[in-house]
């Protein structure tokens, strides 16, 4: 059993309004460090697969047909293996 | 003409693009469930707006892949006509059916006002009945309809006079102002305002009835030619 933690983001460049605004309130809580804030997503996804090899290929078809859109948002993952 | 009104689970603009089929053209229509197979029969589709499968992941991103989704791009590239209305843009760009993606709104709020859009194209067979720069007083409800292209795309669908609708006073942070959109062939359409819910006095504008009417048209000299 394998678990994949899939990470999307926006792109380099994308505007995310989302950020912005947090990072705005950061500054306002005296956060005076905050150069830039992204939001994105996090996800956890159990996998019964052979191998750790056959787990990534078939996270990568994943994030590029559901998880993330290409067009706006990067992803990259982990996986690990876990016991059952 | 025979349409078909896509029903999704989240779907709330069905019955708006349905009664529109019926007032404004009094041609036959039916809502297909997303588990259909099968839209042979229909000769324009429409995939209204809403909120299909809760906008999970992202909008319009799980929508893409229900079972008939496969027939809507099917008749896609048979060349039939297919209107996509808000929640419906959002699922043609997520199928890759027109080019681009929707971002959330710059100001982050749900918007829910009429907007002022300009036909930039009267070309399309969703605009023909309009005159060039015509204003127009439109709906939008939406979260995300801040319309995201890179700028080769951006070129390539002005070179193509594929911007078919601009808002006047960007109200989301929309590249350029797009509100609306054709693909390279000119047989989809995906456009964030709601002209279904401006086709009459009562819903406080007329001026949505031209997109159901165009397309009709087209159809109807396309058919007397053939």
């Amino acid at each position: 059993m394998y678990k994949a933690k899939v990470y999307v983001t926006f792109k380099e460049g994308i505007l995310d309004p989302q950020g912005k605004a947090i990072k705005g309130s950061l500054l306002t809580l005296g956060y005076d460090e905050t150069e830039d804030v992204r939001i994105g997503k996090f996800i956890e996804l159990q996998l019964e697969t052979v191998n750790k090899v056959t787990a990534e290929v078939r996270v990568k078809e994943m994030c590029e047909k559901l998880l993330a859109n290409t067009v706006i948002e990067d992803y990259t993952f982990e996986i690990e293996e876990v016991e059952q | 003409m025979r349409f078909a009104v896509i029903v999704l689970p989240g779907s709330n603009c069905d019955i708006d693009c349905y009664n529109a089929i019926e007032d404004v053209l009094e041609q036959p229509v039916d809502y297909v469930w997303h588990k259909e197979t099968d839209l042979t029969g229909y000769d324009g589709i429409i995939i209204p707006g809403g909120f299909s499968y809760g906008d999970y992941l992202r909008a319009g991103a799980i929508a893409r892949f229900a079972p008939i989704m496969t027939q809507v791009e099917k008749a896609a590239n048979e060349g039939k006509v297919i209107l996509g209305i808000c929640n419906g843009f959002q699922i043609l760009l997520e199928a890759g059916l027109l080019p681009g993606a929707m971002r959330r709104n710059d100001n982050l709020q749900f918007i829910c006002t009429t907007e002022t859009i300009t036909v930039e194209n009267n070309q399309t067979l969703f605009t023909s009945e309009y005159s060039f720069e015509e204003e127009l007083q439109i709906p939008i409800a939406h979260a995300e309809g801040n319309y995201y292209c890179d700028e080769q795309t951006l070129v390539a669908l002005k070179k193509n006079n594929q911007i078919v609708f601009r808002y006047k006073n960007n109200p989301n942070g929309s590249i350029d102002d797009i509100a609306g959109i054709v693909n390279e062939k000119g047989n989809i359409l995906g456009m964030m305002p709601h002209p279904e819910r401006a086709i009459s006095e009562l819903l406080g504008s007329t001026d949505g009835r031209k997109v159901f009417q165009s397309i009709l048209k087209n159809w109807r000299e396309q058919h007397a030619a053939s």
